[in-house]
């Protein structure tokens, strides 16, 4: 039931008192990361969990700061960092740890393994970051819902008409035109996750699949660490609508998939038992 | 896990910081030494704790609202004395100036581990900044600082007084306690990061004149003129 940390932690907690669960999504923009967690949120929920949903750049303390601090060219790669750290300390402290003191079902929307890679990719000295972020809980477990840089494309589009000019890391200069920066930037994020698989032990989700895929196999997973809870029948899903409400209101149709990167549907009677 | 603090060797810069308790003296300290070094028209910048536009409405808020934890505190501190080093201290050093720094990371080394974060994890974060050319340490009796604070009886603020602590209800109390523990991380760095130890409890003269000789013995300061005046050599 305890918690450890990934470094010597943080003054004050003690990881014995951490008696929640934490689970992470993490995965780029437009890897589907929200509407996963407010599927897995529902699911939980349903089955009577208390759930509290963190993210980043949510705390009271910098994220106005941070929004400002974006739009000009004040920052530079260290004070970005640390800024960033500030702002997840300041959730860490302030929500994270007291939900899992209280027992509750911590769902972040990404966690320090974004910013870790932003940094890396960033040039940030690796031990450097690796120790600003050791004060971090580790989680239960880690879901890296994997896209690929293509259908990021497609997605983002779709949902913003344009790309985003941190997320296609504008700001490294990788190149002059924003899409081949964008699937650029978006390769070497994905290389560093790939780095960071193993130690921080990430569980790699296929993201190219359909939301519903992807649901019911993070359910399957998620129902291990939690237990007792059963994980929704495909049939019963299939009742429910398809579509994807969109933040503006309008029913979208299902992202687009590529072929070759289309898994079929099932899940093993094993995995529904488990 | 610790980098080692860079300590570059062919930076044409010097750089001179000063540390010690609230009250040591070192504030009037380190502005005679900027003084003497502009009216002899040297290429010197003065740089302050805490002073980053960037940072301080972060800083200003979470103190006023009391929405600071240690790591926070720390964190916040650190990006103050990152956008500092990064914009001025660093490149300035590189441009060949004599900077001057009141308070350097020596300040979040003890404050910080006072308020409970780890050793490492605070000297980790500092890790980017260089250790200073000479880094002068004004010391006093502990009794000494705080009677030069307290006689006032000034307006202590929260996390000046070190009440986020909790060590006493009493910002006074809380103040002592507070500053003894400062004192006592100061005196452990001593060696570790070569502090020139100035007895602050001498006059102001005769601090000014040690401080002066020894940045005379240790920095060609004529190589520091600016180049519109003639070079003396």
């Amino acid at each position: 039931m305890a918690k450890n940390f990934y470094g010597e932690g943080l003054p004050g907690v003690d990881g014995d008192e951490l008696h929640g669960k934490l689970i992470v999504i993490e995965g780029a923009d437009g890897s589907g990361r929200s509407t996963q967690i407010e599927r897995l949120t529902a699911w939980m929920e349903r089955h009577g969990h208390a759930i509290v949903n963190v993210g980043l750049k949510r705390s009271t303390l910098v994220s106005d700061q941070l929004d400002i601090a974006k739009r000009g060219n004040i920052l530079s790669p260290t004070t970005r960092s640390l800024f960033y750290a500030t702002d997840f300390a300041d959730q860490l402290e302030h929500i994270i740890i007291p939900a899992l003191k209280s027992g509750f079902i911590v769902l972040a929307d990404r966690y320090i393994y974004t910013l870790i890679a932003r940094d890396i990719v960033r040039d940030a000295d690796r031990a450097w970051v690796e120790s600003l972020y050791s004060i971090a809980v580790v989680p239960d477990a880690v879901f890296y819902l994997k896209v690929s840089p293509r259908l990021l494309v497609e997605r983002n589009f779709d949902k913003n008409v344009v790309l985003d000019y941190w997320e296609s890391g504008m700001d490294i200069g990788l190149s002059r035109d924003m899409l081949e920066s964008f699937l650029k930037y978006q390769k070497l994020i994905q290389n560093e996750f790939a780095n960071m698989q193993q130690r921080f032990g990430f569980e790699v989700i296929n993201g190219n699949r359909s939301p519903r895929a992807i649901a019911l196999d993070l359910q399957a997973r998620v129902a291990r660490i939690i237990g007792g809870i059963p994980i929704d029948q495909p049939e019963r899903e299939t009742t429910q609508t398809l579509a994807i409400k969109s933040d503006n209101g309008t029913i979208e149709r299902e992202p687009r998939i590529e072929t070759n990167h289309v898994h079929s549907f099932s899940i093993s009677a094993e995995e529904v038992n488990v | 896990m610790r980098m080692e603090l860079r300590k570059p060797k062919d930076i044409p810069g010097k750089l001179i910081a000063v540390e010690g308790l609230d009250g040591s003296g070192k504030s009037t300290q380190i502005y005679l030494v900027k003084r003497w070094l502009e009216m002899q028209d040297m290429k010197v910048f003065f740089t302050e704790w805490n002073s980053s536009n960037l940072v301080k409405k972060v800083t200003k808020r979470g103190k006023k609202e009391q929405l600071l934890t240690p790591t926070t505190f720390s964190l916040i501190h650190c990006t103050d004395f990152a956008d500092r080093y990064e914009r001025q201290i660093w490149p300035l050093l590189r441009a060949g100036f004599i900077v001057l720094a009141d308070r350097y990371m020596y300040t979040a080394f003890a404050r910080d581990v006072v308020r409970g974060c780890s050793h490492l994890w605070v000297r980790n974060l500092y890790s980017f900044a260089m250790e200073p050319d000479i880094t002068f340490f004004f010391k006093v009796r502990l009794e000494t600082a705080l009677d030069r604070i307290l006689s006032a009886r000034p307006q202590l603020k929260y996390f000046e007084a070190g009440m986020d602590l909790g060590l006493s209800s009493d910002p006074y109390e809380s103040f002592r306690l507070f500053q003894q523990r400062i004192h006592q991380q100061y005196e452990s760095m001593e060696e570790t990061y070569h502090f020139r130890v100035i007895d602050a409890t001498r006059t102001v003269e005769e601090q000014q004149q040690e401080v002066r000789e020894l940045i005379q013995s240790r920095i060609d300061l004529p190589h520091f003129k600016k180049r519109s005046r003639v070079s003396m050599a």
